[in-house]
C-alpha cells in the first residue's frame, strides 16, 4: 500500500508486520513517536504483543533480553543518551546471542542537550557485537527493519540488530513509503538456546579464562558469517519486493575521481553535490555506507576520498575515517560536519569536494 | 478560606521573563516559588525533564540562580556529590535536585533512593505532572490509574506508583507534598526543609494544561480541585510524625465530588465508573491512612 | 522542485498542514517531503516546516533557504521571525489574514483562516484549527489538485468540518 510516513511511523509499521511478541518501550526525543504507534497497535489489536512501558532504557534492554532467550521476538526502540544507559545491556545481549532488533534514533550526547542528528551514539556502541545498518529514506527504514528480523535470527548469525535513522532529519520527515505486506518473509524463529524448564542449562554462568575466549570468538565467527547472511537476505527481499540495497549504495561511482563518503541522509544529500560537481566536471560519486559493522570491504580503487563523520573520537579523528584508513590503507580528507544537527547542504559538501586536502582533517563551521 | 494575598508572597523574581514554559505550566510555577524561599545561595540539579527545556536555549539561562543540567537518571545522585562537596568545602548553599516525576519514580528511583539512606544533605523536589512531559506525555509510574497518555491511549492500567511511602520508608527528617495552586504553603514547606540537615524531600502536584487537556487558565482551580476531591492531600512528615496541612483538613471537613476533578480533564475522558470508584477509593484510603498516622493510632 | 516555507505557532496544526500538503502533491503523482524543524516541543513557539514538491524523487534534506512560497499561518509571527528571509525575487506570500497585505517585490495572496475556522467550529483545546482550509488555499493558488487536496483532507481527518472549512477557504481566495 503507498502512502506518504514518516521515518518513525515507518519502523512502527514494520514492526508490526514482524509481529514481536514482547515489546520494551521507553520515551526519548526523537524516536517517542515509535513507542507511541507501538502503543497504539498494541490498544487497537493490529499488533498482538505484550507492551512493557518499563522505567528506564536499561531496563529496556534487559526485558528483551529477558524476553529474547525464551525463544520470541522482540523489539525496542532508544537514542543517544538512552543507548548510553543501556549499553551495558546492549553488549550483553549480543554475548548472549539474542536476535533482538532494535531502532535507534540518532541524536547527538550532552551535556548542551542537543536532540539533533548525530552518528557517535551508535558508532560508540560498534564494538558491541550488534550488526549495524544505516538508513536514509522513510522506505529503507521500513525494509531494513523487516530485514533486520530476518538476518538476526538466522541460526548462523542469532547476534542483535540495530538499525540507526538520523534524529528528526529523517525520523520526523514525511515521505513516501509503500508498506510491503511482509508475509512469509520473516520465516518463524527457533532458537535453539531457548531457555526452558524442559532443558535446564545455566546461561551466562562464571567463566574461566581458558573458556571465556571462545565463546567470544564464535561472536566474531558469527558476525563473519553474517556477511553471506546480508546478502542472501537483500536478494531474497529485491527478489520478493522489488527493492535492492547492499552494503553501500553507490550514486555514480564507476567513472569517478573522488568519492565522497558517509552514512545517513547526508548520504543523499551528497547525490544532489555529486550532480553539482558533474556539471562543473568534477567527477564525484558517492558512497552510503549501510552496513557498518559487519564492516564491508569497499570498492575504493584509487580514488581520493572525502569521508564526512557525523560523529568523533576524541584523541583519535572521525570514526568512519579511522575505520576506512585502516581497512583500505588509503589516507583521506576528514570532514567532521553534521555535528549536534549542524546543517549541511549539497552546497557545502560539493566544496568539501572542490576544496579537499588529502591527509588533513576539516571541523566545518571551526576551521576555514 | 484558605487564600494566599500577593502580597504575602517574597517580591524578588529568579525566574526571568519569557522561559520556554507553556501558557498554564505548574512547574515553572512551582520553581519560582521554590526559589523565592530558597534565596540566591542555591544551586538547582536538574535531570531531563521539562524544567531542562524551561530554562531556555545556551547561551540563555532564564534563572537567577545555578543550574548544574544533568542526565536522567543521575539528579540525586550528582546532588549528593556536589552536597558532599559543599559540606567539605564549609559551603552553605542549597543543593536542590529538581526534577520530574519520570525522573524520580522511574529512571531516577535508584539515585533517590542511596541519596536518602546515606542521610545526604539536600533537597529533592518532585514536580509531579503525572507523565513524561518534555518527550510528550508519554505514562510514568507516576500517571494515575484511567488516564491517558500516548502510550496508554486505552487509559493507565496500573495504579500510580506511591512515591511517598516509598519515600517514608526511608525514615528521612522532612517530607511534604504541596500543590502549584497553594503558593504560601509551598514556600513554608521549602524555606522548613532546607532549614534541615539531611535529606529533605518535596513532592508538589504540578497541573499541566497540555498533558492534562484542560484549557491553560484552568491550572489553579484544577490544582485545588486535586486537593478539594482528596485525590492529592496535603501534608508534612517529620520521620513519622505526620501533620495533615490546612487545605486538607478543609477538604476532609468538606469534600468535593472526585467527578468534578476527573471530568475537567480530557485525559480522563472516557474513563469507567469502576476505575473512578477504584480512585476515589484510593484517595479516601490514604486520607484516612495520613489522618490515623496525624492523630497519632498508627 | 517547488520549496515552501510554513511558519506558525505551535498548537496551530503547522505540522500537520506540511503532512497535508506533501500528501495532496503526493496524491497528485507528485514526490513530496515535509520536514519540521523543532526547537523545542511548547505550545504556542515558532513552528517552521519545510515542504519540497518535485516530479522526481527529493534528495534534500537540509532546510530550505530560498523558498518559492512563504505560507504564514499566524502573521503575529512576522514581529519575531524574518517570514521573507531568502524568498526567491518573484516569490509568492500567502498570509493567514482578513485583510489584504502588500509585500512588495511579492505577490501575495490571503484568506482568513482564522475567521473560517472559528465559523465552521472546526476548534481544538481552544485553538482554530489552521491546517485543513489553508489546503483549500493553497489548492486555488494550484499547489495541487482539488481532488488531491480532498482526497489528502479525507484521508487525516474523519469530521467533515475539515472539508467544509477547505472549500470556504478555496472560495474565498482571491487570485
Amino acid at each position: 500500500m503507498l502512502k506518504i510516513s514518516t521515518g518513525n511511523n515507518a519502523v512502527a509499521a514494520a514492526v508490526r508486520q514482524a509481529r514481536p511478541a514482547v515489546i520494551a518501550a521507553y520515551p526519548i526525543t526523537p524516536q517517542t513517536e515509535i513507542v507511541e504507534q507501538l502503543a497504539n497497535f498494541v490498544t487497537e489489536g493490529s499488533l498482538d504483543a505484550k507492551y512493557i512501558p518499563v522505567e528506564s532504557e536499561h531496563s529496556a534492554m534487559a526485558a528483551c533480553i529477558g524476553a529474547s532467550i525464551t525463544g520470541i521476538r522482540t523489539f525496542t526502540a532508544t537514542s543517544s543518551h538512552g543507548l548510553l544507559y543501556m549499553n551495558e545491556m546492549v553488549n550483553w545481549a549480543a554475548g548472549a546471542r539474542l536476535p533482538i532488533v532494535m531502532a535507534n534514533v540518532n541524536r547527538a550526547l550532552g551535556p548542551g542537550w542537543n536532540v539533533w542528528a548525530e552518528h557517535t551514539d551508535s558508532l560508540q556502541a560498534r564494538d558491541t557485537g550488534w550488526l549495524q545498518v544505516y538508513v536514509s529514506t522513510v522506505q529503507e527504514a521500513y525494509d531494513a527493519i523487516l530485514m533486520a528480523f530476518r538476518i538476526a535470527e538466522d541460526k548462523r548469525v542469532y547476534l542483535p540488530v540495530m538499525v540507526n535513522l538520523d534524529g528528526f532529519t529523517l525520523s520526523h520527515i514525511t515521505q513516501q513509503l509503500f508498506e510491503s505486506d511482509v508475509g512469509d518473509f520473516i520465516p518463524p524463529l527457533h532458537l535453539d538456546h531457548r531457555i526452558t524448564p524442559d532443558e535446564p542449562k545455566g546461561y551466562g554462568c562464571m567463566t574461566a579464562a581458558h573458556d571465556y575466549f571462545r565463546i567470544r570468538y564464535d561472536i566474531e565467527r558469527s558476525m563473519r558469517d553474517s556477511y553471506a547472511v546480508i546478502e542472501e537476505t537483500e536478494a531474497a527481499f529485491a527478489e520478493k519486493f522489488g527493492r535492492t540495497y547492499g552494503y553501500t549504495d553507490e550514486y555514480r561511482c564507476d567513472d569517478a575521481d573522488v568519492l565522497v563518503i558517509s552514512l545517513g541522509t547526508l548520504g543523499k544529500e551528497a547525490e544532489v553535490a555529486i550532480d553539482l560537481l558533474r556539471e562543473e566536471g568534477i567527477k564525484a560519486g558517492s558512497m552510503r555506507i549501510r552496513w557498518f559493522r559487519p564492516f564491508p570491504v569497499l570498492d575504493i580503487r584509487d580514488r581520493d576520498l572525502v569521508i564526512i563523520d557525523r560523529d568523533y573520537s576524541f584523541g583519535c579523528g572521525g570514526i568512519l575515517a579511522d575505520t576506512i584508513k585502516a581497512k583500505t590503507k588509503k589516507d583521506c580528507f576528514s570532514v567532521i560536519a553534521g555535528i549536534g544537527g549542524q546543517e549541511v547542504t549539497y552546497h557545502d559538501i560539493a566544496g568539501f569536494v572542490r576544496n579537499r586536502r588529502i591527509g588533513e582533517e576539516l571541523w566545518f563551521g571551526v576551521d576555514a | 478560606m484558605y487564600r494566599t494575598f500577593m502580597s504575602d508572597l517574597p517580591e524578588t523574581e529568579y525566574i526571568l521573563k519569557c522561559t520556554s514554559a507553556c501558557a498554564g505550566c505548574s512547574t515553572s510555577l512551582i520553581l519560582r516559588h521554590v526559589l523565592s524561599a530558597a534565596g540566591p545561595d542555591t544551586v538547582l540539579v536538574v535531570p531531563a525533564c521539562c524544567t531542562s527545556v524551561i530554562q531556555g536555549i545556551y547561551p540563555n539561562t532564564a534563572f537567577r540562580v545555578p543550574v548544574y543540567n544533568v542526565a536522567f537518571a543521575a539528579a540525586a545522585a550528582v546532588a549528593s556529590g556536589m552536597s558532599a562537596a559543599f559540606e567539605a568545602m564549609g559551603k552553605k548553599t542549597n543543593v536542590i535536585a529538581y526534577a520530574g516525576d519520570g525522573g524520580t519514580v522511574d529512571i531516577g528511583i535508584q539515585a533517590l533512593s542511596g541519596a536518602l539512606e546515606r542521610g545526604t544533605n539536600f533537597l529533592y523536589i518532585c514536580y509531579d505532572n503525572e507523565a513524561y512531559g518534555n518527550t510528550g506525555m508519554q505514562r510514568s509510574g507516576s500517571t494515575p490509574l484511567g488516564a491517558k497518555t500516548t502510550t496508554t491511549p486505552g487509559g493507565k492500567m496500573d495504579a500510580k506508583k506511591d512515591l511517598d511511602r516509598i519515600v517514608a520508608a526511608h525514615n528521612i527528617p522532612y517530607m511534604a507534598t504541596a500543590c502549584s495552586a497553594y503558593p504560601k504553603d509551598l514556600i513554608k514547606k521549602v524555606k522548613k526543609a532546607l532549614a534541615i540537615k539531611g535529606p529533605t524531600f518535596l513532592h508538589i502536584l504540578a497541573p499541566c494544561p497540555p498533558g492534562w487537556r484542560y484549557p491553560t487558565e484552568k491550572t489553579i482551580e484544577i490544582g485545588k480541585l486535586a486537593v478539594k476531591t482528596g485525590v492529592w492531600a496535603l501534608y508534612e512528615r517529620e520521620y513519622d510524625t505526620v501533620t495533615i496541612s490546612g487545605p486538607t483538613k478543609a477538604a476532609i471537613a468538606k469534600p468535593v465530588p472526585i467527578e468534578d476533578y476527573i471530568g475537567a480533564q480530557g485525559r480522563f475522558k472516557g474513563i469507567s465508573p469502576d476505575t473512578v470508584k477504584a480512585i476515589r477509593l484510593d484517595a479516601e484510603r490514604n486520607i484516612r491512612r495520613l489522618t490515623r498516622e496525624a492523630e497519632g493510632s498508627c | 522542485m517547488y520549496e515552501i516555507r510554513l511558519h506558525s505557532r505551535g498548537g496551530q496544526g503547522g505540522v500537520t498542514a506540511a503532512k497535508l500538503m506533501a500528501l495532496a502533491a503526493f496524491r497528485d503523482g507528485k514526490y513530496a517531503t515535509a520536514a519540521p524543524y523543532y526547537g523545542a516541543e511548547r505550545r504556542g513557539a515558532p513552528v517552521v516546516s519545510f515542504i519540497r514538491i518535485d516530479e522526481k524523487p527529493i534528495r534534500i534534506y537540509s532546510q530550505i533557504h530560498y523558498p518559492d512560497l512563504v505560507v504564514v499561518l499566524d502573521t503575529t509571527i512576522m514581529d519575531v521571525v524574518n517570514v521573507l528571509e531568502g524568498l526567491k525575487p518573484g516569490g509568492t506570500v500567502f498570509l493567514n489574514s482578513s485583510e489584504p497585505v502588500h509585500i512588495d517585490g511579492y505577490t501575495t495572496y490571503h484568506v482568513d483562516l482564522t475567521g473560517i475556522a472559528l465559523r465552521t467550529s472546526l476548534i481544538v483545546a481552544g485553538n482554530p484549527i489552521l491546517n485543513t482550509p489553508v489546503i483549500g488555499a493553497l489548492a486555488k493558488m494550484g499547489l495541487f489538485s482539488v481532488a488531491s487536496a480532498q482526497a489528502a483532507i479525507d484521508e487525516m481527518f474523519t469530521d467533515t468540518k475539515n472539508r467544509n472549512a477547505a472549500l470556504l477557504a478555496f472560495e474565498e481566495l482571491k487570485i
